[in-house]
């Protein structure tokens, strides 16, 4: 039996859980599709960064919209998805790295954009007092910081669920076909029918939209993550690093999050990622050298989420370029959790308005079309 | 001394020297093929035969025949070619067959052909209220004293649980002077019904002998209350009392140290990690790998034998560990395999060991109110969760253990789950009327044991380039 829903939004991550969401709020009935559960991917795994800091140009002012919504996410969720704003820095090891700090913000500051402030050795030195003092400054990005991803990711299904959203876990969208006006998805035996279709299947999108007729250069790659014991308190901010691949921050716990972004070898179709040690020992090297206190602390576990990354390191977002009622929202590229929560409000008022004040139109799938290239 | 793997590819590595371990690794090396032997303690023989080659016990009858045919393994063992490390702990294993290693506080890599996965049991957890107090710890903990430093209970003690090595522990720390106060049996009345049409195969196994008169030398010594249904512990900061009920009639003793035990349950950690399909095992109510008759995994060249491969006693154990091996041999070396004892015959002496099992694991089923806790009873003892934590996160949406994750934290700390994961999943299931099988477990992760940052950091360099990118 087919139901008619407004909307189906495939994909239970950040971004999919956002946008049926926002649609519910909208006063749109959607049904959401998860072929395992809601943040089972990287929604769930990732570092939970909520950082403006070092962005694409093209995606900052999504960004900013969404820091909006992280500032108020308790009241958007009734959860406060553990977030907490002691903002993120970026670490300049040395001159030649701080010049291009300096370059960036210009930039930055140039196109009217000022949430990244460049520092010296003593502001970093107040903020991040671990790191090692021959570092001469850096960038920081004061409102940024951090939520727990998987908390994050289900406090948005639930809300969802509660304002009125179908939501299906442990199936997958097969058969997704276009008659006369309406999309059309099969889940197990059941089929929903409508005239809107979101595309936030993550490492999985790409199939989806080549099956459509729009292919993207777009791989799956799995980061890798590893947390320590608990340690003393010594850290406030996130920290990465301009020149060497580190992400770091300590939890209000005491444990420890290294990340970066190096490459475990995904398997997409088991749901499973082979870690890659040595390049977690390249990331142990890092600390061990910036943050003498962290040697002795033990590695509890490594980990990695499978996610889409587009060729030029930014997402594709926004109404297909070739079909009625699709919309697609995926290829975050390593950096879409902070996202999540503007892309869910922006999608929304793109499907219900056919527009939206924040400007997305450099994320669009048409950038990839033959005819444009 | 630190000793490093000789070689950075072997025909098998096989992990942990209990009699699993130990039958496999002499079987695989005597039939010429490259053996590794990893294991995590200071000398081979694993709990059941601990310091089987270093123990301080010299009066033999103490520990028990069965112990001393540990000594024959260990000389097979070292008879053959098999390079043994012990001190060895394999924090990271994969489906590529690449394993990280730990010895001396230095990791290395290795890479198998075939992989035997002989890594045990641990005990069942036994969540009743009081049990993280001090002064409560496991039969097996107080076992590991015993068995390597003479170590035995010289305050007043009681014993609380069910199964044979309930038994033969007590026997065994009586027969070296040890003190028992009281026992408290807490095996279910219905479970001797059910076990009833499994006695035949029982009486006529090796068990039942050696089970009932060590039992008749326990009783002798130490009064035992059979029929237990509640059990607690108290104590402000340290055990005082042990309370419980029998026959409807409460009673609270004081105690110094409670040793507590309801069974073991395959060690699956490693063996997950590695992404091993695993199922639930509804009569012994916990998780067990999905093997195939020669004990091959879900994962290519991984074989498991012994007790990680469902609990079936150290003499199954020896056979499994023969049965992967030679499996092995006819993959690696098949003119070799002739020579060795046929399949069908490791079959016939395989079913013998195991006869009288299902009896065992009928009767010394745990009783639900031993696995799966109430109220403000500790589940998670790293993140000191409760009962009633992980029911209320199930009533605002928590559906599986690795979704538990992000309310509570659970299993998240350094133990991994081996303390909590079985009556995570039960009080999930029950919670949420499903199976355990529907509920599932932890996905773990490695390392399987913590390894500091220091010793990766000194992990050898990689290729890898170093294109910064960062993430959010």
């Amino acid at each position: 039996m087919t139901r008619n829903v407004d909307a189906i939004v495939i994909g239970g991550g950040i971004h999919g859980c956002s946008t049926t969401l926002h649609l519910c709020l909208a006063g749109l009935k959607p049904v959401l599709i998860e072929k395992d559960y809601a943040g089972r991917h990287a929604s769930g795994v990732n570092a939970g960064g909520v950082r403006q800091l070092a962005r694409h140009i093209p995606e900052i002012p999504l960004s900013i919209r969404s820091m909006g919504i992280w500032e108020k996410i308790s009241d958007l969720l009734d959860d406060d998805c553990s977030f907490e704003s002691y903002g993120q820095v970026l670490v300049a090891e040395n001159e030649e790295e701080l010049a291009v700090c300096r370059a960036r913000v210009a930039e930055l500051n140039a196109l009217g954009f000022t949430h990244e402030e460049l520092i010296d050795a003593a502001e970093l030195q107040r903020l991040v007092p671990a790191v090692a003092d021959t570092c001469p400054g850096g960038v920081v990005s004061r409102r940024d910081g951090a939520a727990n991803p998987a908390q994050t990711t289900t406090a948005f299904r639930r809300k969802a669920q509660q304002l009125g959203a179908t939501v299906r876990e442990g199936v997958a969208a097969t058969n997704i076909r276009y008659i006369n006006g309406l999309w059309y998805v099969d889940v197990g035996s059941e089929t929903f029918a409508a005239p809107v279709l979101v595309n936030a299947a993550g490492a999985w999108a790409g199939k989806i939209a080549a099956a459509l007729g729009e292919p993207v250069p777009v791989e799956t790659v799995a980061p890798m993550l590893m947390i320590t014991s608990r340690v003393p308190h010594f850290i406030d901010p996130v920290v990465i690093l301009r020149g060497r691949k580190l992400s770091f921050k300590q939890f209000k716990n005491g444990t420890v999050l290294i990340g970066g972004g190096h490459l475990a070898t995904p398997y997409q179709d088991r749901n499973e990622t082979v870690l890659d040690w040595e390049s977690l020992a390249t990331s142990a090297r890092t600390v061990f050298e910036l943050f003498p206190v962290m040697r002795s602390a033990t590695i509890v576990r490594a980990w990695a989420g499978i996610e889409a990354k587009m060729k030029d390191d930014i997402p594709v977002f926004g109404p297909s370029s070739r079909h009625r009622g699709l919309y697609h929202q995926f290829g975050f590229s390593l950096h879409g959790f902070q996202l999540g929560p503007g892309a869910g409000a922006v999608m929304a008022e793109l499907i219900v308005n056919g527009g939206s004040q924040t400007r997305v139109s450099e994320l669009g799938i048409d950038r990839f079309h033959p005819s444009t290239l | 001394m630190t000793v490093a793997p000789k070689r950075e590819d072997y025909d098998v590595v096989v992990i942990g020297a209990g009699p699993a371990g130990l039958a496999a690794a002499a079987t695989s090396a005597e039939a010429g093929l490259s053996t590794l032997l990893l294991d995590e303690n200071i000398g081979p023989g694993g709990q059941v035969f601990r310091a089987i080659a270093t123990t301080p016990v010299t009066d033999r009858s103490q520990l028990g025949a069965d112990y001393w045919v540990g000594a024959d393994l260990v000389q097979a063992l070292r008879a053959s070619n098999a390079e043994i490390i012990h001190r060895a702990t394999v924090w990271s294993l994969d489906r590529n067959l690449d394993i990280a290693v730990s010895i001396g506080g230095a990791s290395a890599f290795v890479r198998a052909k075939r992989v035997i996965l002989a890594t045990g049991a641990l005990e069942r957890p036994f969540p009743i209220p009081g049990w993280t107090l001090p002064g409560v710890m496991t039969a097996g903990a107080a076992q590991t004293m015993l068995k390597s430093s003479a170590l035995v209970p010289d305050g007043r003690t009681v014993i609380a649980g069910q199964g044979p090595l309930l038994w033969l522990l007590a026997a065994q720390i009586l027969r070296l002077g040890g003190r028992i106060d009281r026992i408290l049996d807490t095996t279910e009345r219905g479970n001797y019904f059910a076990a009833l049409p499994h006695a035949f195969a029982f009486l006529t196994s090796p068990y039942f002998a050696k089970g009932l008169s060590m039992m008749r030398e326990v009783k002798a010594k130490v009064q035992v209350v059979s029929g237990v249904t509640e059990l607690s512990a108290a104590g402000d900061g340290q055990l005082a009392s042990v309370s419980y009920v029998a026959g409807g009639k409460r009673e609270t003793i004081p105690a110094d140290l409670l040793l507590l035990h309801q069974g073991v349950v395959p060690n699956v950690n490693l063996a997950m990690s590695a992404g091993i399909e695993h199922r639930w095992d509804d009569l012994q109510l916990c998780w067990s790998p999905v093997l195939d008759a020669n004990g091959s995994s879900s994962v290519a060249g991984i074989a498991i034998a012994g007790d990680g491969a469902g609990i079936g006693g150290a003499n199954a154990a020896v056979v499994r560990g023969r049965i992967a091996a030679r499996a092995a041999v006819e993959a690696l070396a098949p003119a070799v395999a002739a020579k060795l004892p046929s399949m069908a015959t490791l079959r016939t002496d395989l079913a013998k060991a195991e006869r009288g099992r299902m009896f065992l694991d009928t009767l010394f089923r745990p009783a639900p109110q031993f696995r799966i806790p109430t109220g403000d009873t500790i589940v998670c003892r790293c993140e000191e969760v409760t009962a009633k934590d992980v029911l209320d996160s199930v009533a605002i949406g928590a559906t599986g253990p690795n979704q538990l994750k992000a309310y509570r934290r659970t299993g998240m700390g350094p133990c991994q789950g081996r303390l909590c994961g079985l009556t995570v999943t039960e009080l999930m299931a029950q919670a949420r009327a499903k199976t355990p099988q529907e509920i599932g477990y932890y996905r773990l992760r490695a390392p399987v044991k913590p390894i500091t940052l220091a010793e990766l950091a000194a992990v050898p360099k990689s290729e890898a380039d170093v294109k910064a990118v960062v993430r959010g």
